[in-house]
């Protein structure tokens, strides 16, 4: 486990999204016509259409939607670290967004569980935003 | 219009399970002369072909690569890419053309050389394409996962039983079995099910479709040219489609699909409901989804399509089958070829003579195909008879 896994690829369209995860900060879209945040970055705001838009960091934290722990890995990179938790968070902002989740007692994480964003090394000195689980007493 | 002057004239299947001697293409070639000759038809009538995609063979426009192949020059031709559901929307693009007289014979095949055309690693890896390439596969989802995670928030909102999702991968091989072209002969149990290998919780190895080499082909035509042709065709009464997003990030529900919504296009055009439903042929690549799909469907409510599977109802005797084929699961599944599958075999069940995997009530049958995580839906309905 102490091979870091491959860098993510990354999109034009989410430049911002990814510098910033490399200073373990967490950015996101939002609307400056509606409003609303969204994920996965865009040009045009998936919820009116406006193509004028802010990166701004969210509160970082969101509840497991759903979750799955995975048994056979797709590649050689990932069987190494099997088996391995992926979620579904909801935002306290409103998207949801599909990461492991890592850390203390991820093992025994269940759908309603409130997480918050952390950041892990990957390879070429990038970073990947993840979640854990958020200390017991802060809600969501 | 469509509704009861399109039919499918002739289906075929290729060999199914491990075929070493044919390349995609060949399967595909394979499928579409039995189809064509269950029409009575020949290659030189076909003047529009559609087909779908390969991830085993390094082909690029499909439709063109496969008219070449079989030696003909159609005026209507194209491939699709809508995984899964690729056929049954093919469907709607043939229908579409038959109905306003741009074809007048086409040709929809699908399939691939899965099994044997690639290594099993090569296989999983070539279908995390299906994940989002930026923001999902650097976490390392199989397919699996994404299909596990809506098992999990399926049974934690409407009480989905872990035994009912096992049942559906039961009665798929107790269908499977009597399929004289499949290549399943053994049955499994319950507990065969739950206690498999796990691939991404909850989903073990037997909750989780077939890698196979097939491929399958219909005619489709109009009504009148079918009257003069060899086999009873089967009408085309409704079809519709939704697509509410490809990545399962995006999706605007884990627990509501577009499937509700390309049913209700079905049912409107043929004017029929789900009462009128006598069998179904539902898209099965994990355990989870017939259960969703006959809810959104309209064959049992919500939470309440698992008891169907667990107790008999969907059995080929039971009051309302389901996939009787044996689906993804224990029948066949190669690429787009899956949901073909199930359209072969509907025209064959309003048919009737199935055997001993004849339903006994076969006026009206569903089709439901689904292409990437429940993104894309096409439901079909089919009729004995022009209604």
């Amino acid at each position: 486990m102490t091979d870091l896994l491959p860098s993510p690829d990354m999109s034009p369209d989410a430049g911002p999204y990814w510098d910033a995860a490399k200073e373990n900060r967490f950015l996101l879209q939002n609307c400056d016509a509606c409003g609303e945040w969204r994920f996965v970055p865009s040009h045009l705001c998936t919820h009116c259409g406006s193509d004028k838009t802010s990166w701004k960091e969210p509160s970082g934290r969101g509840v497991i939607y759903s979750l799955t722990t995975v048994h056979r890995g797709p590649t050689a990179e990932f069987r190494a670290y099997t088996p391995y938790i992926i979620v579904f968070v909801d935002l306290v902002e409103g998207p949801r967004i599909m990461t492991n989740l890592i850390g203390e007692g991820a093992e025994h994480a269940a759908i309603g569980d409130a997480v918050e964003v952390c950041f892990e090394a990957r390879q070429g000195n990038t970073k990947v935003p993840q979640f854990c689980l958020a200390p017991k007493g802060d809600a969501a | 219009m469509i509704k009861n002057n399109v039919v499918i004239a002739g289906v075929g299947e290729s060999d199914i399970g491990k075929v070493p001697e044919l390349s995609g293409l060949g399967l595909n070639a394979q499928a579409a002369k039995r189809a064509l000759d269950d029409a009575g038809l020949e290659l030189k009538d076909v003047d529009g072909l559609l087909t779908a995609y390969s991830m085993t063979e390094p082909y690029f426009m499909m439709g063109s690569v496969l008219a070449e192949y079989l030696g003909i020059k159609p005026t209507y031709c194209a491939s699709l890419t809508v995984g899964g559901g690729t056929p049954g929307t093919a469907l709607h693009h043939a229908a579409m053309a038959i109905a306003t007289g741009q074809a007048k014979t086409i040709l929809v095949t699908a399939g691939e050389n899965r099994a044997t055309g690639q290594s099993r690693d090569a296989a999983v890896q070539a279908l995390t394409q299906v994940g989002h390439p930026y923001f999902e596969n650097p976490y390392g989802p199989l397919i699996p996962s994404f299909y596990a995670m809506i098992a999990n928030r399926y049974m934690h909102e409407f009480g989905t039983k872990r035994e009912e999702m096992a049942a559906v991968a039961v009665r798929a091989r107790e269908h499977a079995i009597r399929h004289p072209a499949s290549p399943m002969s053994k049955g499994i149990t319950t507990e065969d099910v739950l206690s498999s290998k796990p691939i991404s919780t909850p989903l073990n190895i037997l909750d989780c479709c077939l890698i196979s080499d097939a491929a399958g082909a219909l005619v489709v035509t109009s009504a009148d040219r079918a009257k003069d042709l060899k086999s009873d065709p089967a009408y085309l009464l409704g079809i519709g489609e939704s697509h509410t997003h490809e990545h399962m990030t995006m999706a605007p529900s884990l627990t509501e699909f577009g499937t509700t919504i390309s049913g209700n296009a079905a049912y409107d055009m043929s004017g029929l409901t789900p009462a009128h439903i006598d069998f179904a042929e539902l898209y099965d690549c994990f355990s989870i989804v017939p259960i969703i799909e006959a809810e959104e469907l309209g064959f049992a409510k919500r939470g309440e399509a698992g008891a169907m599977f667990a107790e008999g109802a969907t059995s080929i005797e039971g009051s309302f089958p389901i996939n009787t084929h044996g689906g993804l699961l224990s029948y066949a599944q190669a690429g787009a070829s899956g949901g073909m599958h199930g359209i072969v075999e509907a025209v064959r069940q309003l048919r009737g003579n199935e055997g001993d995997r004849q339903v006994k009530k076969h006026d009206i049958g569903l089709v439901h195909n689904e292409g990437g995580i429940l993104s894309s839906h096409c439901t079909m309905i089919f009729g004995r008879e022009a209604i």
